[in-house]
């Protein structure tokens, strides 16, 4: 049983399609990972958000081209998941969505690898340029049900949420001081594409997802735009310099310290040879000074 | 000869029965915990606080499966009766090539035409647009192709004498029809009532991506539902501890639905597993 949830079969079906290309399911348990003498060899297995899982995906390929006679093994499941079999040395690197939270530092290591922010979209034909916060918040937990009263046009609000359990629905409630019971949905989503294609259809819906994601489809020609949040214009710059505050950084957890293989590969990902398949992703690379005070 | 056909069956038999006791060793963690009641009378579905109601879901479910059927069954019975009895053989062929594109086509093109045309439809029509409408409509084409083709598998089964028969005693061609065919097909009209049942019930991608999968017992056609299957697929990857356990029920749930299914049609058409 333990094998069979370790495969992530069902990640493999769910509706993370675009995650689930490039990821590889593999059954075999954590192996040694200490470096030989002509250079690094061995296994490493990570699990967790299928929103790192790609980018990850990614880097691996790059570090086994450099690394030839090293195997990475990249598997979905969530965040949680990824916590949980790092603790459980199920995997050598978990891959969780959002920043270490304070009482886990004790029991995990982090590394932020790459920041995402999470922006609010409507669809184009809806007038509204611009909501606050706290318009927003009413407008989730049904206190304002038409655009009307938000300066737009008379149509009910469609509000687009997250199927529990998505870190992204975790930073939005967090940051936004919400409940997930508080939360009146009209539709429940699961990954970013669902979200994208449900507003680019329904004129009066809102939801959020990540602004990479979105400002992508967007440039595909996808009929939906970004609310700012907070006053701050969601672009990919407000994510890289830190002043777009719904954003989250992507991590790389450990349980212990890492060393030998799961050390080379963090700083691999972290290093500048990889800005480029982060750039790719729509996903911001960290700047130096940044790393330096996550790694302390 | 023999043992190794009954080793065979005894393999096929048992897949059914593993299943079954995996899904029952899942859940028991949280069955032991909480008890089953709780997964109907709970104030709502909210695992991450401990609150596990399945009934909304459970309708869900019920009302998608059985609107599907109701469109799909007569659409595909009189279709195929068309086609029989009625189409030129040029057009009946056409008819069923095109009938088995339909059911070639892989359930989550539907979902995603579903998601890009159908939705926004409704959604004019009457906001928000995800429903248990387009549901309906989305597994009303799903499952129409395997009524369809059962029908019009079990009219060409009905024996030529029969129908010789009716004409001899100056039937009309419907009178014939009524009288003697669908009679005559009615187990084998029945089986394909059955089997797109099944179909409905499990479906699971298409289901996910236009019915809005908001956890409530819909009110009207246009409301967001959640059904079972996409309770499972939306969270599973997810899930942890309880909340996983939980949803191992809805499997539970789903598999002695189709059991009942099955049972019922057994009592219906005792006949048509013995001949």
């Amino acid at each position: 049983m333990r094998l069979m949830r370790n495969r992530g079969y069902f990640a493999a079906f769910i509706v993370s399609l675009a995650a689930s290309f490039g990821v590889q399911a593999c059954s075999s348990s954590p192996q040694g990972t200490a470096p030989s003498s002509d250079g690094l060899t061995g296994k490493l297995i990570l699990t967790g958000s299928s929103t790192v899982a790609p980018l990850v995906g990614e880097i691996a390929k790059r570090f086994e081209a450099e690394h030839p006679s090293v195997r990475i093994d990249v598997q979905t499941g969530g965040s949680s998941r990824g916590l949980a079999d790092a603790k459980q040395r199920l995997a050598d690197i978990g891959m969780i969505s959002r920043a270490l939270k304070p009482e886990e530092t004790d029991d995990f290591q982090g590394f932020v690898i790459a920041q995402d922010g999470i922006g609010v979209i409507i669809n184009k034909a809806n007038s509204v340029g611009a909501i606050s916060d706290r318009q927003l918040v009413d407008i989730y937990t049904n206190q304002i049900q038409n655009w009307r009263e938000v300066g737009g046009e008379d149509a009910p609000i469609t509000v687009v949420n997250k199927a529990e359990g998505r870190s992204t629905l975790e930073l939005f409630l967090s940051y936004f001081q919400l409940q997930n019971s508080q939360i009146q949905a009209d539709v429940i989503i699961g990954d970013n594409q669902q979200g994208i294609k449900t507003v680019a259809g329904n004129a009066n819906a809102i939801g959020y997802v990540s602004i990479g994601a979105a400002e992508y489809d967007i440039g595909q020609g996808a009929p939906i735009h970004l609310l700012p949040v907070g006053g701050v214009e969601a672009t990919v710059e407000t994510v890289q310099d830190g002043s777009f505050p719904l954003a989250r950084p992507l991590t790389l957890v450990t349980a212990n310290p890492p060393s030998g293989l799961t050390q080379e590969f963090i700083q691999f990902a972290q290093s500048e040879d990889v800005h480029d398949i982060i750039k790719a992703q729509n996903f911001v690379p960290v700047q130096r000074k940044e790393l330096a005070q996550t790694l302390r | 000869m023999v043992w190794s056909l009954q080793a065979i069956a005894a393999i096929a038999g048992a897949l059914v029965l593993l299943i079954a006791a995996f899904l029952i060793g899942e859940t028991l963690p949280v069955l032991q915990k909480v008890g089953f009641l709780p997964f109907f009378t709970d104030p709502a579905w909210n695992p991450t606080e401990a609150l596990y109601n399945l009934a909304p879901m459970l309708w869900g479910t019920l009302f998608a499966a059985a609107g599907s059927v109701l469109l799909a069954t007569p659409l595909g019975i009189l279709s195929a009766m068309f086609c029989q009895y009625y189409a030129p053989a040029g057009i009946a062929l056409l008819y069923r090539r095109l009938i088995e594109l339909l059911a070639g086509i892989p359930s989550v093109v539907y979902g995603f035409w579903g998601l890009v045309t159908l939705v926004p439809l409704i959604g004019r029509l009457h906001p928000p647009g995800p429903s248990l409408l387009a549901g309906m409509l989305i597994l009303t084409m799903m499952i129409l192709p395997t009524v369809a083709l059962t029908a019009d598998a079990s009219f060409a089964k009905v024996p030529p004498a029969y129908l010789q028969g009716a004409a001899s005693l100056g039937l009309s061609r419907w009178g014939t029809i009524w009288g003697v065919v669908i009679p005559a097909a009615k187990s084998g009209l029945l089986t394909g009532v059955i089997l797109e049942t099944g179909r409905a019930l499990g479906e699971t991608m298409a289901i996910l991506m236009v019915c809005g999968n908001v956890v409530q017992t819909p009110q009207s056609i246009f409301d967001p539902i959640r059904t079972l299957t996409a309770n499972i697929a939306l969270e599973m990857a997810y899930a942890l501890g309880d909340h996983r356990s939980a949803l191992f029920v809805s499997g539970l749930i789903l598999m002695g639905l189709v059991t009942a299914l099955v049972i019922v049609a057994d009592a219906i058409a005792p006949e048509e597993n013995h001949g």
